[in-house]
């Protein structure tokens, strides 16, 4: 979100405003009273296009601070629910840039893209104007230091009055980028102020999760938890790789591609069947034993517009008879709250053995289907039952 | 014949002490790898016993290299220490280095891709199954009891849809299968692989499985278009993924119109590839290719 984003600048030292972050429309009237004169009041959600939906306000006076904040806190923009505002002194900028350093995943390697016309509406410059918008490449090994800042900002044509700052500026953003792991680090707009002053009117930083995971502990603060779909905050307590989705066939497997690929059957095989969809994406990963495929079971079974569960297993590394295991064990554990059919598929080591094992279960809610396409078509016709 | 990897590829493994090191070293013995050895700095000099065999541990890859004269490293170091262990492979010289690590931060990829450039070692991964030539060597963690040595050469960004599609084919068989990774950034690409089973005289088809997230697929379209002469038959999963979602690879996120399942499923098919709706499909289609050569 755009005040975390800024908390990120100021860390490492670019010039941005830091505002008051709140989260009633009484705190927003106090803290424009605070900071005085005309403030802007901004809707905090992790989309774009807040303005265009309403969510930032100018507010001359702290009633109207109120005023807005009343209207914009509750509002849902892009499907989330605004929380939180962000209340900053009103600086009208004279001009409006666009800078950011991103992953350049086609050429392996990290992007500067830098327009001096434009600010918020880059897109449009980008396809009015390709020429406006630089998009210089740096080179991970060599970074940017501030040699390489001062050809950014000569590429980009930053004016002279305001041409060292955007020096320091880009320099800082690149330390933002790379001492925070992050994949994008973005400022639209950047703003010439009044007298020449240049600041990071708005931004949104994307973070590695790898990264977090392995070096920034602290990262962990920025998850805002009540944006968090509640089955994927209990999927994700249990370390489990759960996505929610909007149907009635929960899913889960082994291995990222192949879950993605059953999601994929299940809505081609829906199709025949009243245009039942998936549920989730739910990867177990390697070692599907009893305890994971339980915790996997129970958020799934949690979420309350599934129907049918779809067991999807291709014994790589895991044996076949381990997952049957599990599958077993879990029944056993979630006893009466197993309450809704499940598909289950069973594919390579040990097929015989696992397969062998849930025949000799012979559970009422279990349905054994040799292939992924038939056990697909049969999840799909139990959920539309 | 194969690619990358053959009967006569001497492999060590870095981090053969770990747990995830030790259990693949025994698997990949037992597929029949030459493994002559392994490196982790704090255990040097000692051996560690796996599948009947003693191996050497080395206080690093140069030294592993010349006493052993290994040209594969296969990588199992924990995502903190990954981006050091491939620079100390590449400064040391390797042909081939597999890095099956999870999890490791994209900027640590990033700066070993950029330093590997003008170098002489080719990197698989991060985040990859590794790379099998049935019968003869493994370099990774997949199960060598799927299919056997033939025609099919095999590229795919999953592991798991690597191990489907050789069950599919496994009547068949492959010369060389290739999980080259869902990470945002890996060494060997689709292009790479299917430029190596163009110029593998064992490769008759290619199975070609992609996934969203970036424009790997339309590029390799564009490759084939220009240089593959072999029939190819592709798959690309994530059909169904919403958009902004991480599906569980770091790479696998749509964003905007581009990288999506249906772009790349039409790319492939502009230049001729068949692109199976499902797994099974597209084995089909494959099974048609084989058997009409």
């Amino acid at each position: 979100m755009e005040y975390q984003a800024k908390e990120l600048f100021a860390k490492h030292g670019v010039a941005t405003t830091l505002g008051v972050v709140v989260e009633t429309a009484e705190a927003a009237r106090a803290a424009a009273e605070e900071i005085g004169g005309v403030t802007v009041i901004k809707a905090q959600v992790k989309a774009g296009g807040r303005g265009k939906a309403g969510g930032v306000k100018l507010a001359k006076t702290a009633d109207e601070a109120f005023e807005y904040a009343s209207n914009i806190l509750g509002m849902e923009i892009k499907g989330l629910t605004v929380n939180r505002v962000l209340v900053t002194p009103a600086t009208p900028p004279e001009e409006e840039y666009y800078f950011s350093f991103l992953l350049d995943r086609s050429n392996r390697s990290y992007l500067c893209i830098a327009s001096v016309e434009g600010g918020v509406e880059i897109e449009e410059v980008a396809k009015t104007n390709p020429d406006a918008v630089k998009q210089i490449a740096i080179d991970p090994g060599t970074g940017v230091d501030e040699e390489k800042a001062r050809a950014i900002a000569t590429e980009a044509k930053f004016p002279e009055a305001v041409f060292e700052q955007a020096v320091d500026m880009i320099v800082a953003l690149y330390k933002v980028f790379v001492e925070e792991d992050a994949t994008l680090v973005e400022v639209n707009p950047l703003a010439r102020l009044a007298g020449d002053k240049l600041e990071a009117l708005d931004g949104k930083v994307s973070l590695d999760e790898n990264a977090s995971e392995v070096r920034h502990p602290d990262h962990a603060a920025f998850e805002i938890k009540d944006e968090t779909d509640p089955l994927e905050a209990k999927a994700k307590e249990k370390g489990l790789n759960y996505v929610k989705l909007d149907g009635q066939v929960g899913i889960i497997g082994n291995g990222a591609g192949l879950v993605m690929s059953t999601l994929d059957v299940v809505a081609y095989a829906g199709e025949a069947h009243g245009g039942v969809k998936p549920a989730n994406f739910l990867d177990i990963g390697g070692g599907a034993n009893a305890q994971v495929m339980a915790d996997g079971l129970d958020v799934i079974l949690n979420d309350t517009q599934v129907k049918s569960v779809f067991v999807n297993v291709f014994g790589g590394i895991t044996a076949c008879d381990e997952v049957a295991n599990g599958i077993k064990g879990a029944l056993e554990i979630l006893g009466d709250e197993a309450s809704k059919p499940l598909v289950v598929r069973l594919d390579g080591n040990n097929v015989d053995k696992g397969r062998a094992i849930l025949n000799e279960l012979n559970h009422p809610l279990v349905t054994l289907v040799d292939t992924m396409d038939g056990a697909a078509d049969k999840a799909a016709e139990l959920a539309n039952a | 014949m194969s690619i990358y990897l053959n009967k006569d590829s001497k492999i060590i493994v870095q981090g053969i002490t770990g747990g995830m090191g030790s259990k693949h070293t025994t698997l990949m013995i037992e597929a029949g790898s030459n493994i002559v050895g392994g490196v982790n700095a704090r255990k040097a000099g000692t051996t560690v016993e796996l599948a009947g065999t003693t191996q050497p541990v080395f206080g690093s890859v140069k030294e592993a290299m010349a006493e052993t004269g290994a040209d594969v490293s296969v990588v199992f170091v924990p995502p903190a220490f990954t981006k050091d262990a491939c620079i100390e492979a590449i400064d040391a010289g390797i042909g081939l280095l597999v890095v099956i690590t999870e999890g490791v931060p994209v900027q640590d990829t990033a700066e070993v891709w950029s330093y590997l450039q003008g170098k002489s070692t080719r990197m698989i991964g991060p985040n990859c199954p590794g790379i099998i030539t049935p019968e003869e060597s493994l370099a990774g963690i997949t199960p060598h009891t799927i299919a056997g040595k033939g025609p099919v050469g095999l590229v795919s960004k999953s592991g798991t849809l690597t191990y489907q599609m050789m069950y599919e084919l496994r009547d068949f068989g492959f010369s060389t299968a290739i999980g080259i990774g869902g990470d945002p950034i890996i060494g060997t690409t689709h292009i790479d692989a299917l430029e190596a089973f163009e110029n593998d005289p064992e490769t008759k088809a290619i199975v070609m499985i992609g996934e969203i997230g970036g424009d790997a697929e339309e590029r390799a379209a564009a490759y084939i278009k220009d240089n593959v002469t072999k029939p190819v038959v592709g798959y690309v999963a994530g059909f169904t993924a919403p958009e902004g979602k991480t599906m569980g690879h770091a790479g696998a996120i749509v964003s905007g119109s581009s990288g999506t399942a249906q772009a790349k499923k039409e790319a492939l098919e502009a230049v001729g590839v068949k692109v199976g709706k499902t797994p099974s499909e597209t084995a089909a289609l494959m099974r048609e290719i084989l058997q009409s050569l």
